[in-house]
C-alpha cells in the first residue's frame, strides 16, 4: 500500500536510528545471568549503556574489549579473548553475549574462529555459553541487531529434544515488546494453561525490580536451561516480522512449528492470538478475556469520536511502526507522515501514501499540520516546535517514568492506550469560538464534535 | 593518522601538569590513563570526550562523520544549557553506510557539510572524526578545508576518534582544535581590563548563570567561556581576555596553558564548587586582573562581595546543621569534585566516610587529607559490589555520584543524590552549595525510605 523510500540526503539530521550493537545488546540483557560485551571501543558500550540507563532507570551490565588503535589493527582476538576470562572472574555469568561494532567489521575480526580458538585454548571456560553476533554499525538498525543476535542464540544454544513437551511454546519477542507487554503476554498464555519460554525476555531483567542481592550480571530473563530447551516446544509464537527468522532457526533444529504475528495492537490481530492459544491449548478462551475483549469494544466505541480523521505522524522502528500504524487506521486516523529506520517486508503494507527511511528531520517535514506526534523521545525538540501533542512510544524515552511497565498489547493493552491516545486529542480538540464558521477555510466543524 | 599521533604525544607532554612533569620521558609517552581492561572497563571514548567539550559552543552545527552509533545512540543526552540558539541540540551525522566503508565516506562528508549549512546557516560548522572513518582513511581536515573555502565559512575538524583514548584525551584534542582554527580568528568590538575567559565551564544544568552575577557584579566581563552557552565568535576572540581561569582540574589545561604562552594571558585552576573555593576563585580572578592593569581598587571589592556572600551562605546553611549532623556521605566522583564539596559538607555536620580517588591527581590527594587527615578514607577503585555493600551495612547513610552508579545505592534502599554531569540541579557557586545542601536534605527525610526498608507485614506472619 505505502511507497517506501530511502531518504537521498547526505546528512542525517536528528537521528530516529540507533545501531544495531545495541540492539544485540539488549536482546542479550534479556537473558538470565548474562554480561552483553561489545567488541569495539571503549565508547560504543558507553553511550549504549547510557542510553538504556536513561530508558529503564536500571543498571545496565554492559562490557566492552576496550579496542584501541594499535589492536583494532592487529586484530581483536586477545582482547576477546581476555574480555571473556575478565567477565569470567569477575562476575561468573552463565552466559557472555558478544556483538561486533563498526570499528571492528570495518578492520575483519574473524570473531567466530578467535571464539573457536579461545574456547580451544580454555577448557575452563566449558560451562560459559559465549554466543557472538556480528552487528555492522553502519548497516541496519537496532531492531535488526536484536533480531541478528536472537537467531545466534537459538542456533548456538537451542538443543534437539529428546522428547516434545506438548503444553510448552515458545514466544520470540520483538525489539518493540516492553517489559510490561512481555508480563502481559506470559499472563495471558498461562491462563490458557500453557507454559511459555520466552526469548528474550526482559521482564525479568529490566522490569525495575529490587533484588535482595547485588549481582554484576542481569538479575532475570531467559534462562540457559530454557533456550536449550526450546527444542521441546509443541509451537513458537512469533511477535513481531524481524523475529521470524529466528523461529525459521528453532523449526530447522527442532522441527518445531512456528506462528507469525506481525503484531499485537488492534482487536482483529489480539483475535487471532488468542485463538491460535486457544488450538494450541485445545481451550476454550477463558472469561477474563471474552471480559476484556468487551470492555476493548467499548473502548473503541466510546473512543472513535475523537480517533476519526485525526492526522497522526508516526516514527519508529518497522515493527512498532506497523504495528501502532494499523491500529490508528483501524481507528479511523490517517497516518499522515511514517518514518522509520531500516528495511523490512511490512513496511509497504503500513496504511499510509509513503514510508520513508529517513530521520526526525523527514519527519518534522512531514508532521507539519498533524494532530499527534508519536516516536521516542528525541521528538521532544520537534514536538515543541511544531505545537503539536506527543506521545512517546519506542526507546529510548529518557523523559517519562515507568517506560518499561507501558502495555501496548493484548485486549486490555489496546483499551488503555485507546483512553491515552483519546485524552490527547480530546485534551488538544480546538475550542470553537464567534469566528469560527465565518472563515471558509478549515475543518472546524469536524473538531466541534471533540468537546 | 600520522598528524594525530603526533598531536597526542604533544598532549602527553604537558608543561602545565606537575604530575606529567614529574614522569620519565617514557612513561610520559604513554599517557595520562592506565591501559584500559578488556571486560572490565567504563567510561566513554574520545570522541565522547571532545563532543562533551565542545558540544556547549551553541551557535554551531556539530556534524559527526560516522555510522549511526556514535550520534544516534548519543544526542541530546547532556545538560548543557543555552541562553539563545538551539541549534547545539540538533544531531547531525553522515550515517555512513556499508558502501561508504568501501569507497571511502569523504563525498558524503562534503555534501553533509553543504546541507547542513543550505539548510541551517551556523556561523561554523564543527566536524567530528570517528573510528570507523579514521580506519578507513577519510581525510576529514582536506575535506573541511575544501568546504571552508567553497562555502566560506569556518568548518572545523574535530580530529579525536574514539579508539585513541579516553574522554580527558578527547577533551583535549578538542581544545587543540579550538586552538588550531578558532581562537585568534575574531576581534571583540572591545575589550576592558575587566575580561576574562573561563575554560572547562560547560554550563550543566545552567551553572555558569549560577556564578555570572556574581562576575557581574564585581564589573568582571566573561569575554569567553570556553564552551559553555558560548557562541562561536566568543570562542574565536578568548586571546583578547586579561586573565583565564581554568575549571574543572586538568581537561583543558593544553588551551588554558597555550593562550598564555600565544598571548600572555596568565591563567589559575580554580574551582565553582564549595564555598571558600568559589571565594578563592574569585579572589585569583581579581588578582591576575589587577596585576595585568585593573584598577587595585577591584580586590577590595572582591573581598566585601565575598565577605558578603559567605555570611549569606552560612546563614542559609545553618537551619540545615542540626538536621544534617553526623550523617554519613559516600562520595564517588572524580578530580576536583572529591575535595571541594568536602569542606561545605563538613561545615554542616556531615561525615565523609569515603571519597573516590581514581580520577584525582597527586594534588587532590593532598588536599583532601588536608581536609579529612591522613587517615582519609580513599577509595581507589571501588567496585559497585562494595558499594553496595556499604550502603546495605549502613556504613553510609547516602550516596553522591554520577549516574551510572545511582541504582546501587537506590537497590540497596539508600538515598542518592546525582552530582555528576547529568544532573538536574545547579550546584555552583553559593547558592550552589546551599542548593547542594537542600538536596541532600531533601534526599534524606524523604518518607518514601522507612516504608521501603520495612518488610511486607504479611511476609512474616508466612515465616
Amino acid at each position: 500500500m505505502a511507497l517506501v523510500s530511502n531518504s537521498h540526503k547526505a546528512c542525517a539530521v536528528n537521528p530516529l536510528k540507533m545501531s544495531q550493537p545495541i540492539g544485540a545488546a539488549l536482546a542479550y540483557l534479556g537473558l538470565d545471568a548474562c554480561m552483553p560485551a561489545l567488541h569495539g571501543s571503549q565508547g560504543c558500550t558507553a553511550f549504549g549503556m547510557v542510553l538504556f540507563v536513561r530508558h529503564f532507570r536500571e543498571n545496565i551490565p554492559l562490557q566492552t574489549t576496550a579496542m584501541n588503535e594499535a589492536t583494532t589493527i592487529l586484530g581483536g582476538m586477545d582482547n576477546i579473548e581476555q574480555a571473556i576470562l575478565n567477565i569470567w572472574n569477575r562476575a561468573k555469568p552463565k552466559i557472555i553475549g558478544i556483538a561486533s561494532t563498526g570499528l571492528t567489521e570495518t578492520k575483519g575480526d574473524d570473531v567466530d574462529g578467535y571464539l573457536k580458538l579461545i574456547r580451544k585454548k580454555h577448557p575452563e571456560l566449558d560451562e560459559l555459553a559465549v554466543v557472538y553476533v556480528s552487528t555492522p554499525d553502519y548497516k541496519g538498525a537496532f531492531q535488526d541487531g536484536w533480531a541478528n543476535a536472537v537467531v545466534r542464540i537459538v542456533r548456538e544454544l537451542v538443543e534437539a529434544p529428546a522428547k516434545k513437551i506438548p503444553d510448552q511454546v515458545n514466544v520470540l519477542a520483538g525489539s518493540h515488546l516492553s517489559p510490561g507487554d512481555i508480563d502481559e503476554l506470559r499472563e495471558i498464555i498461562q491462563d490458557f494453561g500453557l507454559n511459555p519460554i520466552i526469548l528474550p525476555d526482559l521482564s525479568g531483567s529490566l522490569d525495575g525490580h529490587v533484588s535482595s542481592d547485588f549481582s554484576p550480571n542481569t538479575t532475570g530473563g531467559t534462562t540457559l536451561e530454557e533456550i536449550k530447551s526450546m527444542g521441546a516446544s509443541s509451537v513458537t509464537l512469533v511477535i513481531g516480522e524481524h523475529m521470524l527468522p529466528a523461529a525459521v532457526e528453532i523449526g530447522m533444529k527442532a522441527e518445531v512449528p512456528y506462528i507469525v504475528f506481525d503484531r499485537l495492537l488492534g482487536l482483529e490481530a489480539f483475535d487471532q492470538f488468542v485463538t491460535a492459544l486457544s488450538e494450541a491449548s485445545g481451550k476454550p478462551v477463558p472469561g477474563k478475556y471474552r471480559r476484556q475483549r468487551s470492555q476493548l469494544l467499548d473502548a473503541m466505541l466510546d473512543g472513535h469520536f475523537f480517533f476519526g480523521g485525526k492526522r497522526v505522524a508516526v516514527g519508529a522502528e518497522p515493527d512498532l511502526l506497523w504495528a501502532v500504524s494499523s491500529m490508528l487506521s483501524e481507528m479511523g486516523c490517517e497516518i499522515a507522515a511514517a518514518v522509520t529506520t531500516t528495511s523490512s517486508p511490512m513496511l509497504e503494507r503500513v496504511p499510509a501514501s509513503e514510508v520513508l527511511i529517513g530521520d526526525l528531520e523527514d519527519l518534522e517535514e512531514r508532521a507539519k499540520d498533524c494532530d499527534l506526534l508519536i516516536t521516542h523521545s528525541h521528538g521532544r525538540q520537534m514536538a515543541e516546535r511544531l505545537n503539536i501533542p506527543f506521545l512517546r512510544m519506542g526507546l529510548p524515552i529518557f523523559d517519562r517514568l515507568g517506560s518499561a511497565h507501558r502495555i501496548s498489547v493484548g485486549y486490555r493493552g489496546m483499551r488503555d492506550l485507546i483512553f491515552e491516545i483519546g485524552n490527547m486529542f480530546m485534551e488538544n480538540a480546538h475550542e470553537v469560538g464567534p469566528d469560527t464558521w465565518a472563515k471558509s477555510k478549515g475543518s472546524a466543524g469536524a473538531q466541534a464534535a471533540a468537546h | 593518522m600520522a598528524g594525530l599521533n603526533a598531536k597526542v604525544q604533544e598532549i602527553f607532554n604537558e608543561p602545565g601538569c606537575e604530575k606529567n612533569q614529574g614522569k620519565s620521558e617514557k612513561e610520559r609517552k604513554k599517557g595520562c590513563t592506565k591501559q584500559l581492561q578488556p571486560g572490565a572497563a567504563a567510561g566513554g571514548c574520545a570522541f565522547d570526550g571532545a563532543k562533551i567539550a565542545l558540544q556547549p559552543i551553541t551557535d554551531v552545527a556539530h556534524l559527526v562523520h560516522g555510522p549511526i552509533a556514535c550520534e544516534g545512540n548519543s544526542w541530546d543526552n547532556r545538560g548543557a544549557k543555552s541562553s539563545s540558539s538551539r541549534l547545539y541540540r540538533t544531531g547531525f551525522t553522515t550515517d555512513v553506510s556499508e558502501l561508504d566503508v568501501v569507497y571511502g565516506g569523504e563525498k558524503r562528508l562534503y555534501k553533509s557539510i553543504r546541507e547542513v549549512i543550505e539548510k541551517y546557516d551556523p556561523p561554523a560548522v564543527f566536524v567530528y572524526q570517528t573510528c570507523v572513518t579514521a580506519l578507513i582513511g577519510d581525510d576529514i581536515e582536506a575535506v573541511c578545508k575544501a568546504a571552508s573555502q567553497k562555502f566560506g565559512k569556518p568548518v572545523i575538524p574535530v580530529d579525536s576518534p574514539g579508539f585513541v583514548g579516553n574522554k580527558n584525551l578527547g577533551n583535549k584534542l578538542a581544545g587543540e582544535a579550538l586552538l588550531e582554527y578558532v581562537i585568534g580568528t575574531e576581534e571583540p568590538e572591545e575589550t576592558t581590563p575587566y575580561d576574562i575567559n573561563i575554560i572547562g565551564e560547560y554550563n550543566l544544568s545552567g551553572e555558569l548563570w549560577q556564578v555570572k552575577p556574581l562576575f557581574d557584579k564585581l564589573g568582571i566581563r566573561i569575554l569567553s567561556c570556553i564552551s559553555g552557552d558560548a557562541k562561536y565568535k566568543e570562542v574565536a576572540w578568548s586571546h583578547r581576555a586579561k586573565a583565564t581561569m581554568m575549571v574543572c582540574s586538568k581537561a583543558m589545561i593544553n588551551i588554558t596553558r597555550k593562550l598564555e604562552e600565544r598571548y600572555g594571558i596568565p591563567y589559575f585552576e580554580g574551582s565553582f564548587y564549595g564555598i571558600s573555593d568559589m571565594s578563592d576563585s574569585l579572589r585569583q580572578t581579581a588578582k591576575l586582573l589587577v596585576d595585568k592593569g585593573a584598577d587595585a581598587e577591584l580586590l577590595d571589592r572582591t573581598e566585601a562581595l565575598i565577605a558578603d556572600e559567605e555570611a549569606k551562605a552560612w546563614e542559609a546553611l545553618e537551619p540545615y546543621k542540626a538536621r544534617l549532623k553526623g550523617v554519613k556521605v559516600l562520595l564517588i566522583t572524580g578530580g576536583v569534585k572529591s575535595w571541594s564539596v568536602v569542606s561545605a559538607l563538613q561545615e554542616v555536620g556531615m561525615e565523609i566516610v569515603g571519597t573516590s580517588v581514581k580520577k584525582s591527581t597527586v594534588e587532590d590527594k593532598e588536599r583532601i587529607k588536608e581536609l579529612m587527615g591522613q587517615d582519609a578514607h580513599m577509595l581507589d577503585d571501588m567496585t559497585p559490589r562494595e558499594m553496595y555493600r556499604m550502603l546495605k551495612d549502613a556504613e553510609a547513610d547516602i550516596m553522591l555520584s554520577g549516574g551510572r552508579s545511582q541504582f546501587v545505592a537506590l537497590k540497596a534502599k539508600m538515598p542518592w543524590l546525582d552530582i555528576n554531569q547529568e544532573r538536574h540541579h545547579a550546584y555552583a557557586g553559593y547558592d550552589g552549595m546551599v542548593a547542594l545542601v537542600k538536596e541532600i536534605d531533601k534526599a534524606l527525610y524523604n518518607p518514601i525510605w522507612k516504608q521501603v526498608r520495612r518488610p511486607a507485614p504479611w511476609e512474616e506472619a508466612w515465616l
